[in-house]
Order: structure tokens, then C-alpha cells, then sequence
């Protein structure tokens, strides 16, 4: 065993310079599987889940966070502080709960009310993360507003941004189109559902938040 | 929703307009103008760091029955060359289109176009 015990040169190298600790937030639109990923990820490292999840969107409607999560790969690891965000969108229509998902009138205008205010959380807590995975769906356009949006924040914060490429295992997804369309990041295909490919997006995660950056201040 | 006897409002805002106001001036004035059911096209786009500010000041904004929210849809910053970096220029907004959410809708958008339309049923009335 040497000096700093067993493992690879690069795991030697992230435990000298690389980040210890680091608070991750999980972002993207409504209903891509945030909250899924997070629970994936607790269930996997601490065995616990962040939250509860639906198909009607917003169901995340204040950010959730659980500190102390170790993620390792290999000989290195990271200490990470999960943050589970509400989904972002530039509109909310109560209506849509309930002509779309059945709520009645008033769970819907209530829904509506406090789904506005995650998105000014989920806003409001880029000034306080150190890194992203940003969770768009592989089904989905990819070019929506709220993904540049967001994208475009994280690099004028020079935060460090991962994409998870989610719902690897529908029949309509195109992982291929959402690596090219993003080259300057890396992508992970990923089942937040069925646990496909977390094993890379761990590896990922760990390497990416490890590397120290100087944050830019807003 | 705001009601329109004549159409739709599209007002093409010019870069001069914009970049004459301050940050929070300039996301009052779009919203302003949204609010009226009017359908922006900047010349000159907002920053992303803008972009999050609209969207936080719209849920502030959005009435249960006459404010739903933005469609809001432009092209990437315009990432300048070493050498335009080395004179000061940063990045800049390129051209984007912003509306009321009742009334706009993105159908399509990728690098070298953005489609939209007016929701039907809700032009002329």
C-alpha cells in the first residue's frame, strides 16, 4: 500500500486537488423524472427516497434536499448535498390540472399557486449550488426554452453542468440526438425508473463535481 | 384573457429599445406589453441571466384566469471569437420571441429555426 493507500493515479489526483463536498442540485423542466433520479440516487447510496413522484406535473413543488450523500467510483468518492428542485416552466395553468389530470377545481388552483413558487425557488437556489444534472427527457424537444435557459445561467455561473439524458428506455427515445445536440457537456443516457446506466452517471457525477472551478458570482 | 376586436398585437422590438433599459426596466416593459396579449419579437434577446429573472417576476405575476404565464423562445447566445473576446465584447442575445401562453405556442425549434403559432380560437375574435 502506498502513500495514499490503494487506487488509480486519477483517484490519487481528485483526493489532493478534486472538491470533498459538493451540493448538487437536480434541475429541468416539469415532469422529465427530477425527482425519480434524486430517489434512484438516495435509494442507491443511502438507502432512503427524496420524495413522492406522479405523472401530473409539478408534483415537486418546494425544492427537497438530503446532505451527506456519498457517491463513490472506485477508490474516489464524493460527498455530495442532493437538491430535488420543482420543475421550471414559463407558464402554469390550473386549468390543465384539470382538464388534463382530473383535480378538482380547487386542488388544481392550489397546485397551480404553489407550483409558481417552486419555480421561483428552483431560480432562486442557482445562487447556491456548486453543480447541475440537468434532467431532460429523451423523448422530448430538446431545445426548449427553460433547458437553454437554464444551460445558459449555469455557464455564465460557470457552474459545472451534467445532463441526464432520462427515459432511455422508452420506445420513443433518441439518446444519440441529445448527445450531439449539447457537445460542450457530458451526457449520460439513464432510466431514473429502471436504474439503466447509473452506475456511468455516478462515475460521471463524481468526476465532473470533483473538479474545482471558480464560481461566478450573480 | 385579454380579448383582441382587431388580431393579435406582433411588435418587433428594436435593439435600441431595449438596450436603452435597465434589466429591470426591460423585463417590466416585456411584461407590460405581454400582459397586454401583445406578441414580442426582440431584436436583440435577453441574457440568460434575464431569462431567469422573467420567468421568476411571470409566476409572480400569473392570475388564476387572465395571466397564465409566457411562451417565450429565442436562439443561443452568440459566443464571440478570441480575438472580439480580447476587444470586450461578450456575449450577446440573438433574436427571440416572447407572448402570452393563451395566445403563443412553440411547435418546433432547433438551431436555424424557431416555429410558432397562435393557439386557435384565439386571434380574431
Amino acid at each position: 500500500m502506498g502513500l495514499f493507500g490503494k487506487g488509480s493515479f486519477a483517484s490519487i489526483i481528485q483526493r489532493i486537488f478534486g472538491k470533498r463536498h459538493a451540493k448538487i442540485g437536480i434541475y429541468g423542466p416539469p415532469n422529465v423524472g427530477k425527482t425519480t433520479l434524486a430517489n434512484r440516487i438516495l435509494r442507491d447510496w443511502t438507502g432512503d427516497i427524496m420524495g413522492s413522484v406522479s405523472e401530473v406535473p409539478h408534483e415537486t413543488r418546494r425544492a427537497k434536499w438530503k446532505r451527506n450523500v456519498r457517491v463513490e467510483n472506485g477508490h474516489s468518492s464524493l460527498m455530495m448535498d442532493i437538491v430535488d428542485t420543482p420543475g421550471i416552466a414559463t407558464k402554469v395553468d390550473y386549468k390543465e390540472f384539470m382538464n388534463t389530470f382530473g383535480l378538482s377545481k380547487d386542488e388544481a388552483k392550489q397546485r397551480a399557486k404553489e407550483a409558481t413558487e417552486g419555480v421561483i425557488e428552483s431560480i432562486r437556489w442557482l445562487e447556491d449550488i456548486d453543480g447541475v444534472v440537468l434532467v431532460m427527457a429523451a423523448t422530448q424537444d430538446l431545445f426548449t426554452q427553460v433547458n437553454v435557459t437554464i444551460l445558459g445561467n449555469l455557464e455564465a455561473r460557470n457552474l459545472p453542468v451534467l445532463i441526464a439524458a432520462n427515459k432511455i428506455d422508452a420506445e420513443d427515445a433518441s439518446p444519440a440526438t441529445l448527445k450531439s445536440a449539447f457537445p460542450q457537456h457530458p451526457v449520460v443516457p439513464i432510466s431514473a425508473l429502471t436504474g439503466y446506466n447509473a452506475e456511468n452517471l455516478y462515475s460521471t457525477m463524481v468526476t465532473h463535481f470533483s473538479k474545482r472551478r471558480k464560481k461566478k458570482r450573480r | 384573457m385579454i380579448k383582441k376586436d382587431k388580431g393579435i398585437a406582433f411588435n418587433l422590438v428594436s435593439r435600441q429599445k431595449l438596450g436603452g433599459l435597465s434589466s429591470s426596466d426591460k423585463l417590466r416593459f416585456i411584461l407590460n406589453e405581454v400582459q397586454k396579449g401583445k406578441i414580442l419579437v426582440l431584436e436583440q434577446g435577453l441574457t440568460s441571466i434575464e431569462q431567469a429573472k422573467l420567468i421568476q417576476q411571470t409566476m409572480k405575476e400569473i392570475e388564476e384566469d387572465t395571466f397564465i404565464g409566457i411562451e417565450m423562445d429565442g436562439y443561443g447566445e452568440d459566443k464571440p471569437s478570441f480575438i472580439q473576446r480580447v476587444f470586450g465584447i461578450m456575449k450577446r442575445p440573438r433574436m427571440t420571441v416572447i407572448g402570452p401562453a393563451h395566445l403563443l405556442k412553440t411547435v418546433h425549434k432547433d438551431n436555424d429555426m424557431i416555429e410558432t403559432m397562435i393557439i386557435p380560437g384565439k386571434g380574431v375574435q
